[in-house]
């Protein structure tokens, strides 16, 4: 019996795909699975697993992890990891980026009393801005460093106003509310083209004035590092810049008892350049030199 | 060091790499494609599959047997998403939802990889590895064949045949993309890539934390996602997991992979059509393309504009500390300027021209150099719509490579240019006018932006995201599946079409009016079409979004 030609092609396809599907679904990969158990990838293949100094299994190389006590606070004896936007942070299971956009930069103040969709009370959400700017306030304090940045305000939100113009785009300034700051905070500047700033009403609409982000007179370079207040694109960043590992020095030290010479000569130690010379960035993997410690300079008591 | 030198030796380094490959490689691909000798283990797979390897097919027959293996391939992608809580290795996860299913069925049949779906919570080992790692390679194998085909158009004359579908798909499959993808993945786990079929493993932190440390076959999917230019990862954040791409150099590797075949199938071109220096005129034409925005958009994330980026310092949001901002921005161009789609940081949040310059690479139709095989269909495409532009300018009838471009071939062209940015546009204005633009995570332009990059990237089949918006409902699913769908076989069916008319044409000789389309003027010409044709399409849409955002 012959088939139609269209019935044989689909015969075809639906055989190619089998065929397919048991050399490139199963065998290839399955191969791959036992050449990786092979003496010197089988460490690597399995995730890159290390233990600390008890030979307990604590992480893997590869993936970062908190360090910070059962309410989220950092352990100041510990070198503290990049903000994360997987789950709680750093959850493998929940990997993800924040996904805001550069211009995320207003708000959106919780309504004291409201509830959210799920019904629990209303916390509002966070701009990017605001994000950078708390992290940067708490990592400054953490460290003793100086944490103003750009956009901020001193107390760790977004500087951002809104204006609003007798003629809607031009024309004076009528009106001008600091949208990050709820009432009754003093606004973070006291006037804006010769009228009074106001707190903002948590629930009103601004949406007519223009956004105007105040640059301020924060330093060019703030001493809080750029990866110190920005989340990563896995959630799981293992590594931070030497520069955050800089201002952590201190703090770690003082923590153990130790001196900051050793502890520095630890983060050196596992600080990596760019690879051979020019790829990426040179980097602290943070897991491996907090192990490091505990094993050389364990905290007293 | 600075970021910026490391940056541009980078770019040397992987331009050079590709330079010492292109002849080589290509040659051997052109074996691949145009030798007539089967291996004995082909010759089981097309027992198996029940075809004669030695009948050759007219342009119908060609696309509908593309069109048959992949239908099948996505009625049993589906099958297998719907039914993977019945099957092993599963992991405990449920089904995929039935929107969620058909999105990432059409999705990886298409080459596009857009993933509705966040990896780690969704799938099972098996249904990654032997669902979708399977048309991982199948479906760029698939790119390729049609490129071929259409070379073949150009290169034979009084011919009905463009050769045999279920061959091209068995050779390109067995001979190119699974030899690669095995080294590949050795390199991928020399570099610390998991390779394991772990449910995963609990451990408790340093901090006194638990941590579930995930496992999977990732380095063979990893490999394929590259080499293939499908992008679809193993884990929610792609090329940004630290177990998809756990270092520097990796990062390096994985970016040569995505470029390997796209900037080695001109040379194929050339060797078929008999005159290597056509293939030079076309890979120079992408080169420029793709180095022009690779640059771009190292200059606009490096120079850090935007609110945020400047309270920060640096454009470090959505990137991995190990590969900084310099190498983040170049991974993300050639993911985008392929149809790749992977990513090693998040793009939603670069600054706002940044950002603009993945959407602007979707949006050149993705031929510098593009996905493979499509990349290079797309561009010889744009060379005949050139030739036919060149001609009108001089008054002659229009011919490229001793084929005279006619009313039948600039309608398959020109239908086949017409189709992704009527898909994009029209996609974007539905969810606008029906309101489901509501699912975006920012306001105002960048919420136009995250709406039309997604249509875009569903449309050209690339499948990166501005992932700052919500697309696993049924609207968003539905939606971008029938963009993918339709860009995909769409173009296909008229490329395969431009094939078969060409193929059947006697040769014309060529004279002193016809314009040599090897030299820099035609690269010059080629390249100022391309990006002309862009600008009147997509300029008023970046309008509203990116450039809005950004000055």
């Amino acid at each position: 019996m012959r088939l139609p030609t269209w019935l044989a092609q689909h015969l075809a396809a639906l055989r190619a795909v089998l065929v397919f599907t048991a050399l490139l679904g199963l065998a290839y990969p399955l191969v791959l699975v036992g050449v990786g158990q092979l003496p010197g990838l089988a460490d690597r293949t399995e995730g890159s697993l290390v233990r600390d100094a008890g030979g307990t299994l604590v992480g893997s190389r590869l993936i970062g992890q908190l360090f910070t006590d059962a309410d989220g606070n950092p352990i100041p004896r510990y070198f503290q990891s990049r903000p994360s936007a997987a789950g709680d942070g750093y959850d493998p299971t929940s990997t993800s980026a924040s996904n805001l956009g550069p211009e995320s930069v207003e708000d959106t103040l919780p309504v004291p009393g409201a509830l959210d969709a799920d019904g629990n009370p209303d916390e509002g959400t966070q701009s990017l801005l605001t994000q950078v700017c708390t992290r940067s306030r708490d990592a400054g304090a953490l460290d003793g460093v100086d944490g103003r940045r750009p956009f901020c305000t001193p107390e760790g939100v977004g500087a951002v106003l809104r204006v609003f113009h007798r003629d809607g785009l031009t024309g004076p300034v009528t009106r001008a509310v600091s949208v990050n700051q709820a009432c009754p905070a003093t606004p973070f500047v006291a006037d804006f083209g010769g009228v009074p700033v106001e707190c903002a009403k948590p629930g009103e609409d601004y949406s007519g004035g223009l956004v105007t982000p105040v640059r301020g007179d924060a330093p060019d370079e703030p001493a809080v590092p750029a990866d110190a207040v920005t989340a990563s694109g896995s959630g799981l960043d293992p590594n931070i810049s030497p520069s955050y590992a800089k201002i952590q020095v201190a703090r770690v030290a003082r923590e153990r008892g130790a001196s900051p010479a050793d502890v520095k000569r630890l983060v050196e130690e596992h600080t990596s350049g760019r690879g051979l010379g020019f790829l990426g960035e040179p980097r602290v993997n943070v897991l491996e030199l907090n192990l490091a410690l505990d094993r050389a300079l364990p905290a007293s008591g | 060091m600075s970021t910026t030198t490391a940056g541009i030796i980078l770019i040397a380094t992987l331009v050079a790499a590709l330079v010492a490959v292109y002849r080589p490689f290509g040659n051997y691909m052109y074996r691949v494609v145009s030798g007539d000798r089967h291996s004995r283990v082909e010759r089981v797979v097309y027992r198996l599959i029940g075809v004669d390897a030695k009948a050759e097919q007219s342009w119908g027959t060609y696309a509908r047997s593309v069109l048959a293996f992949s239908l099948l391939s996505l009625l049993f992608l589906y099958g297998f998403l719907r039914l993977q809580d019945k099957l092993w290795l599963s992991l405990g996860f449920d089904p995929v939802t039935d929107h969620i299913a058909w999105n990432t069925a059409v999705s990886f049949v298409t080459n596009t990889n857009w993933q509705a779906y966040s990896g780690e919570s969704t799938m099972g080992h098996l249904v990654q590895m032997a669902g979708l790692a399977v048309q991982n390679f199948v479906s760029a194998s698939v790119g390729i064949a049609v490129a071929v085909a259409l070379i073949r158009g150009f290169a034979r004359s009084r011919s009905e045949r463009l050769g045999n579908f279920w061959v091209d798909l068995v050779r390109i499959t067995l001979r190119i993309l699974l030899p690669l993808a095995v080294l590949g993945a050795i390199v991928l786990m020399i570099g610390g890539v998991v390779q394991n079929l772990s449910g995963g493993t609990d451990v408790g932190t340093v901090a006194g934390g638990a941590q579930t440390i995930t496992g999977g076959p990732v380095a063979s999917q990893e490999v394929i996602k590259e080499l293939g230019t499908n992008g679809g990862g193993f884990y929610n954040v792609n090329s940004a997991h630290p177990f998809e791409n756990p270092t520097t150099w990796t990062n390096w590797i994985e970016m040569f992979l995505i470029l390997l075949i796209p900037f080695s199938l001109p040379r194929v071109f050339g060797r078929m059509v008999g005159q290597n220096r056509q293939g030079y005129a076309i890979v120079a034409v992408m080169a420029i393309l793709a180095i022009a925005s690779v640059s771009l958009t190292n200059v606009f994330e490096l120079t850090g504009g935007g609110t945020v980026p400047q309270a920060i310092g640096a454009a470090m949001e959505g990137k991995e500390l190990r590969f900084g901002v310099s190498d983040s921005s170049t991974f993300a161009a050639v993911t985008t300027l392929t149809s790749t789609g992977a990513v090693n940081s998040f793009h939603d949040s670069f600054t706002p021209l940044g950002g603009m310059m993945p959407l602007v690479n979707m949006m050149l139709g993705e031929v510098a150099p593009g996905g493979v095989g499509a990349g290079l269909y797309g561009l010889l495409i744009l060379a005949v719509i050139t030739v036919f532009v060149a001609g009108l300018m001089v008054g002659r009838t229009p011919e490229y490579l001793g084929k005279k471009i006619g009313a039948r071939e600039i309608k398959f062209a020109s239908l086949y240019f017409l189709i992704t940015p009527m898909l994009a546009l029209i996609g974007t204005a539905a969810a606008f006018a029906t309101g489901n633009n509501g699912t975006a995570l920012n306001v105002g332009p960048h919420g136009l932006s995250e709406v039309l990059y997604a249509f875009t990237s569903a449309s050209n089949n690339n499948g990166s995201a501005f992932a700052g918006i919500t697309v696993n409902t049924p609207w968003w699913d539905t939606a971008l599946g029938l963009c993918m769908l339709l860009g995909r076989f769409l173009p296909i069916i008229f490329v395969l079409g431009l094939a078969g008319s060409l193929a059947r044409q006697k040769p014309v000789p060529a004279s002193d009016g016809t314009l040599p389309t090897h030299r820099p003027l035609f690269v010059g010409m080629l390249v100022g079409v391309t990006v002309v044709l862009v600008a009147l399409t997509f300029l008023p849409a970046l309008a509203l979004g990116p450039l809005a955002e950004g000055l």
